[in-house]
């Protein structure tokens, strides 16, 4: 046993709030409200995974609109290191207020910097925090926070204190896959892979954000995007956020269904595609698909 | 009950802690799930599992867990009609294989043992993941006859609860199946070896304050090369022949490997190398580079990493003479030799699925020559090399 299941001190783990069931603007599958869920109720952090543009940070924002708290955003970089997001010292401010003799510089407090973490823990409510593309960092990122998001308290050595949150944040960590993270911080998290939505469940997606959709442009589209994304050999396949970025352009410009309608991408590109493609290389393998398909045809 | 759960789901392989079933038992207590195998399943899922390629076997857990698997059998032979399977095999077995069917007692037997294999499958940690999951429908492993692979899932129309994890949605997933071009930069990033050489060209805040504190405060500019990955790779790809098959996961390696490594040469070859390979294939028989060249050319700082099926006639190997392209004076073994001993460090990464190297001759002969340096292509089978490269 390397700990008990609840900690003796801090606050309690177990809260009682409404459930997340996705919002008006973003749609939940089941498994991944259930995992919200568990995370919110146990107040255990959640690692999001899943392929680009299946809003992942999108989650976030939306949880903390849903149950109504505060959202912080930590974004990370790959100079990120843990102590950003609990506080800084800023060493230089302090040295040049010291040789301009102000009063403050006595007072090591005014040179602290709270980070992301620290803000989440201070929060008068219970708030959300983004830990986004954790992955980006140094593979000891996660390992340094441990402790932090265990416990939901930290140290600050330069003024002695213990920083305690008043509400343990909901904590949304978001992973591309660029690193293995260590073991042990993943045992302390709940854990969801974002799938990429079927067909059924982007209708609902695409219903949410454009509702006065016309249902005919819907189904062609749909069926337009499923088929690239089926074709062999694409290096970067369109994601949910590639077709609701097409759908948009496709209303923008009034493209009526009929011009969706061919039965099969490899005869024809279809318009606007650049909102789909985003290597030129796909572009290309599409127009020689293209090419040898209308060859085929003509010689038939 | 939980608790042989909990053991069913760590024999299929999926590295699940005592936290985490704690974490299940206290969310269970905090009533996250009510009343629903649907919910059970997901929230199951989303404490114990933490990784998305052990999806699939904790998939198969919960369902010999809360089913057994009698069942799934019963429809994975209902879904592979036998004859379609025969017609498979004779296309694309070679004799020799055909002869070790035979030898295993047949078809009937084959698919007895592929059942035993299944069972055992699920027992077991990690491993014989080849059976079900990638794209192999046949005991002897040759991927993507169907690339849907065996379904275990059930048909269509059932309840919805059972169906969730039935749909096996995860399969490709686990980390001895995919490798993609992403998957690949990433593994090779372990092989990283920074070092600071070349022009002195980026300011160093460190030593500029150290030296401006020593030189009592009168300013001291210091410089430094840029860090970079010093790592020297030779690349031998075996292409054409059997190697066909096998293209696209190797256009995928190269890519990722150029991208990654600064000092990186590349050389083809064709099932194994002789006194010659080359660096392009279209001029193959005009320009080719000695092989005593590269013995030369490059310092023994190198690392040589060899990529083939290995799968040949063992005379290839063994013969002088046994190139099937030309005539070569010495054996291909030797010439192997000779490049393993200059570049010590060295690794041959082998696309065929590792379950299959036991039937073929030349690729247990290729192993003993390379002290058994040989790894899958997997990303499981890349990190093993990266170690033994590092080494």
């Amino acid at each position: 046993m390397q700990r008990p299941s609840a900690p003796l001190e801090g606050p309690p783990r177990v809260n009682q709030t409404s459930k997340f069931q996705g919002t008006d603007r973003y749609v939940a599958t089941e498994d991944l409200m259930m995992a919200v869920n568990a995370a919110v109720t146990l107040a255990r952090p959640l690692l999001v995974k899943g392929e680009p543009g299946t809003g992942k940070t999108q989650l976030a924002e939306e949880i903390a609109r849903a149950l109504d708290k505060p959202l912080h955003r930590w974004h990370v970089k790959s100079t990120t290191k843990a102590q950003h997001g609990l506080y800084e010292y800023d060493a230089v401010s302090r040295l040049r207020d010291s040789q301009l003799g102000e009063a403050k510089v006595h007072d090591i407090r005014n040179y602290i910097i709270p980070g992301r973490l620290w803000e989440a823990f201070a929060s008068e409510r219970q708030a959300v925090l983004l830990i986004d593309e954790i992955d980006k960092a140094d593979i000891e990122f996660p390992n340094d926070l441990l402790l932090e998001l265990d416990r939901m308290e930290f140290f600050v050595h330069e003024t002695r204190e213990l920083v305690q949150a008043t509400h343990r944040p909901i904590v949304i960590i978001t992973s591309n896959n660029e690193k293995e993270l260590p073991d042990a911080f993943l045992r302390r998290c709940f854990f969801h892979f974002i799938r990429f939505p079927d067909a059924e469940t982007m209708t609902r997606i695409v219903g949410v954000h454009y509702p006065e959709l016309k249902r005919e442009l819907l189904s062609e589209a749909l069926n337009a995007f499923y088929k690239l994304r089926e074709v062999p050999g694409l290096k970067k396949k369109p994601s949910t956020s590639e077709l609701l970025d097409w759908l948009k352009l496709l209303l923008a410009e009034d493209v009526p269904p009929e011009a969706l309608r061919t039965d099969d991408p490899r005869k024809s590109l279809p318009p606007l595609y650049g909102a789909l493609l985003k290597n030129e290389q796909d572009v290309h393998l599409f127009e020689q698909l293209i090419f040898l398909q209308r060859r085929q045809q003509s010689r038939q | 009950m939980l608790t042989r759960f909990f053991y069913t789901v760590r024999e299929a392989g999926v590295p699940a802690s005592v936290t985490e079933y704690l974490t299940l038992l206290e969310a269970l207590q905090a009533r996250v799930a009510e009343y629903s195998v649907d919910d059970f399943y997901f929230l199951a899922r989303a404490t114990l599992v933490k990784d998305e390629k052990h999806f699939d076997r904790f998939d198969r857990a919960f369902a010999k867990h809360f089913k057994g698997i009698e069942q799934a059998f019963e429809l994975l032979q209902k879904e592979l009609p036998t004859d379609w399977l025969k017609l498979m095999t004779q296309r694309h077995f070679t004799p020799e294989e055909m002869a070790q069917i035979e030898a295993l007692g047949g078809w009937d037997k084959l698919m007895e043992t592929l059942k035993q294999r299944l069972e055992e499958q699920k027992g077991r940690h990690e491993g014989g993941n080849k059976w079900i999951g990638t794209g192999g429908t046949s005991p002897f492993g040759h991927g993507g006859y169907n690339p849907e692979g065996i379904r275990i899932g059930g048909p269509g129309g059932q309840r919805r609860a059972v169906k969730v994890w039935e749909k096996r949605d995860y399969r490709n997933l686990d980390d001895q199946v995919e490798l993609g071009t992403r998957n690949i930069k990433v593994a090779l990033r372990k092989l990283r070896r920074f070092a600071r050489e070349g022009a002195a060209d980026q300011f160093d805040i460190d030593g500029t304050i150290s030296a401006t504190a020593r030189n009592a405060g009168l300013l001291d500019l210091k410089f430094q090369p840029e860090r970079h990955n010093a790592l020297k790779l030779l690349l031998f790809f075996d292409v054409g022949g059997s190697m066909e098959a096998h293209v696209r996961i190797c256009e995928e390696l190269f890519s990722a490997a150029r991208s990654e490594f600064k000092h990186l040469e590349y050389f083809y070859f064709h099932n194994f190398v002789y006194e010659s390979v080359w660096k392009d294939s279209r001029r193959r028989h005009g320009e080719r580079t000695p092989l005593f060249e590269i013995l030369r050319k490059y310092p023994t700082d190198y690392r040589a990493v060899f990529i083939g099926d290995a799968s040949m006639s063992p005379y290839e190997i063994m013969q002088p003479g046994g190139s099937i392209e030309h005539w070569n004076d010495e054996a291909g073994a030797v010439w192997l030799q000779r490049l393993t001993q200059r570049f010590q460090r060295h690794a041959w990464l082998n696309p065929e699925p590792e379950d299959r190297w036991d039937y073929v001759q030349s690729i247990g002969i290729t192993r003993q020559l390379l002290g058994e340096r040989m790894f899958p292509l997997t990303l499981r089978g890349l990190d093993d090399a990266i170690k033994a490269l590092k080494a």
